[in-house]
């Protein structure tokens, strides 16, 4: 059991209630009171729609579990968003315009860990900035319109089904398959949980924990690359406000799903089952006609219930 | 090495103290702009503008005074531009129902402070990351206000009302005026009272001041309370100025706000920087922004131009600092 050895509390199934029983919870309230909720439609409908939120909010797991923080991801996710939009409408390429979002994404995210890495100033100070940046650009490459007329082949991604399974669904659970491999089965993944608990370890061991972590944040700048392609798919164009508040929703999900905020703990099932409690609470307020506003409030009430719940745990 | 060793070797303390000198670079920085600017822009140094830029500079010193406070115990508000759209609504309200703008500054306060006051209980009685707290905040109180006035746009206020924002005294814009009151009462309380005093000494060493008896949740309820109340005292210059209120003024004010403080050399690790600081901080931004408008810049740029100072302003903050020690 390697993981064992480096995580400080041995038994992960204690947090397992948690976020279950919330999911649950949630499930059975909007069973009871939304009309509908339960339907086959719906059901897949929440499922699809969390997808995105999904590839946000497990790279954000790995980024809380090293004590750090990415407010710039929901920004960045408009931007490569717009960058696939422009990108496939002049090339008419799916690919191309996939690629650009990768690379501009993937630039983000190093760009964040370097700011924390290397020039060691507070993660949430520096992806706000980096968020005022992607923020900025975006509305420069889009010139504050939305960016119309995208090619079939991006737009297909979002409709189109495999073995009839939706394929954002196919990318979210190959997602998650692979960051549950990188981290639970590899080194990486290793060396992830020490950056959070043991950074003087890494050192130790001959490693550099600067580059691990910029390594970090540019896995999350990538998944928000991907999941821009998906974000452009989605809305048929590229809209400057597209990504607007989504890395606060990924950070509910990864707070809900019981990852900690200060002692380099994460769990990426939780996560997952937080990405879900997102989607069923905003699903379910939905089907009974309370606006988008209050299902933000909601879930800013959600994250700061999880996060007391969490600072109690790390007292007990 | 123990502080007292290092202090006695240390040279004799300059005549000007280390939070002088960096408010000095920072007000030569400030001039250094504007000469940039008088070259590059015919119209910078008409009265017009140079009073503009003051009225500009003031609501965002309003907010990030408050700030200062919360950023100088090494915490952070990132509640306030949210916390200004809630509060400028509701007083919106209060005005159109009772029409007395009284009531409604009363309510703007209030509620800007009850926000602020619930911060500081979630950062102490519960102890959650103040910067995680007051982003949950930033997102329920966004909800809250969108919510509350479900697109519409509240419009049309007195005209004695709107006289806060928009008029002038003596020549000057009464938001100026303020601004001056509120640095000199910012000023004093940090540096002149015991409060103020206790305030740096929780961001210097948290540990430390608990040990010496200082009450940290007290001071730390206050000090949110003040940044919000500060926020609520924005909302209303900012409703009686625009003469109309929606959900979404708030979204483009957080980000200045925070800029100013660091750009004002108030260190994100807490017990370094002064509100006069802020206040230079403040203006440089506000200078930076009304340049890039008057040669029409298009404001999509704002906010890449704001986070990338942001990052400059911690950055070299950090630097200096580490020379320093």
């Amino acid at each position: 059991m390697r993981e064992a050895a480096v995580v400080s509390e041995p038994n992960p199934l204690q947090r397992i209630p948690g976020v279950a029983i919330v999911l649950v919870l949630l499930i059975a309230l909007f069973s009871a009171i939304a009309p509908g909720f339960l339907s086959i439609a719906n059901l897949s409908n929440v499922l699809v729609q969390s997808t995105i939120l999904t590839m946000l909010a497990l790279p954000m797991t790995l980024i809380i579990m090293t004590e750090g923080l990415d407010l710039s991801m929901g920004a960045v996710l408009t931007l490569t968003s717009l960058c696939v939009a422009i990108v496939s409408l002049a090339t008419k390429s799916m690919l191309l315009g996939l690629g650009a979002g990768l690379l501009v994404g993937t630039a983000f995210g190093v760009a964040n860990g370097w700011l924390v890495a290397i020039l060691g100033i507070p993660p949430f100070v520096a992806t706000l900035g980096t968020l005022g940046m992607a923020q900025g650009l975006s509305l420069i490459v889009s010139d504050g319109q939305s960016v119309v007329g995208i090619p079939h082949s991006v737009r297909d991604i979002y409709s189109a089904t495999l073995l009839g399974i939706p394929v954002p669904i196919v990318m979210a659970l190959v997602t998650y398959a692979a960051f549950h491999a990188l981290l639970y089965h590899t080194r990486f993944g290793t060396y992830i949980f020490a950056l959070g608990g043991n950074r003087e370890a890494l050192r130790y061991a001959g490693l550099s924990p600067n580059k691990l972590l910029i390594a970090v944040y540019a896995i999350g700048g990538a998944m928000a690359g991907i999941a821009g392609l998906l974000m452009t798919a989605r809305m048929n164009s590229g809209h400057p406000t597209a990504g607007l508040g989504l890395e606060f929703d990924a950070i509910a999900a990864v707070a809900v799903g019981g990852t900690s905020f200060e002692r380099g703990n994460g769990w990426l099932l939780g996560t997952l089952l937080g990405v879900l409690s997102v989607g069923v609470l905003r699903n379910g307020l939905n089907l009974i006609s309370l606006p988008s506003s209050v299902q933000v409030a909601s879930v800013g009430v959600l994250v700061i219930v999880a996060l007391f719940l969490d600072g109690l745990r790390s007292r007990a | 090495m123990t502080d007292i060793t290092k202090e006695a070797l240390m040279p004799p303390r300059s005549f000007l103290s280390q939070d002088a000198i960096q408010v000095f670079y920072r007000l030569l920085a400030a001039l250094l702009i504007c000469a940039v600017l008088a070259v590059l822009s015919d119209s910078f140094l008409s009265l017009g503008n140079i009073l503009n830029v003051l009225r500009q500079a003031s609501l965002t010193f309003f907010i990030a005074s408050g700030l200062t406070l919360v950023v100088l115990t090494a915490g952070l508000d990132l509640s306030v531009g949210a916390n200004v759209a809630l509060s400028a609504c509701i007083a919106g309200t209060v005005i159109h129902k009772t029409g007395s703008p009284a009531l409604g500054i009363l309510t703007g306060l209030a509620c800007g402070g009850l926000v602020g006051l619930l911060n500081g209980v979630m950062v102490t009685a519960l102890r959650i990351p103040s910067f995680i707290a007051t982003y949950g905040m930033l997102w329920v109180l966004n909800g809250l206000t969108y919510w509350y006035m479900a697109g519409e746009t509240l419009h049309g206020f007195p005209a004695g009302f709107r006289q806060i924002g928009s008029g002038y005294l003596l020549g000057l814009p009464i938001p100026v005026y303020l601004l001056l009151v509120f640095l000199g009462i910012g000023t004093f309380f940090a540096q002149r009272t015991i409060w103020g005093q206790e305030i740096y000494a929780i961001g210097a060493n948290p540990v430390a001041a608990r040990l010496s008896g200082i009450p940290v949740a007290r001071r730390l309820l206050l000090v949110y309370a003040v940044s919000g109340t500060m926020a609520g005292l924005a909302s209303i210059i900012f409703l009686s100025r625009l003469n109309s209120a929606e959900a979404d003024i708030g979204e483009s004010l957080t980000l200045p706000a925070i800029a100013a403080v660091l750009i004002g050399g108030t260190s994100l690790f807490g017990g370094v920087g002064t509100v006069f600081g802020t206040f230079i901080g403040a203006l440089i931004l506000t200078l930076v922004l009304n340049g890039m408008n008057l040669l029409s810049v298009s404001a999509n740029w704002q906010p890449l131009v704001t986070g990338i100072i942001v990052i400059l302003a911690v950055w070299l903050d950090m630097k200096t600092r580490r020379r320093t020690q």
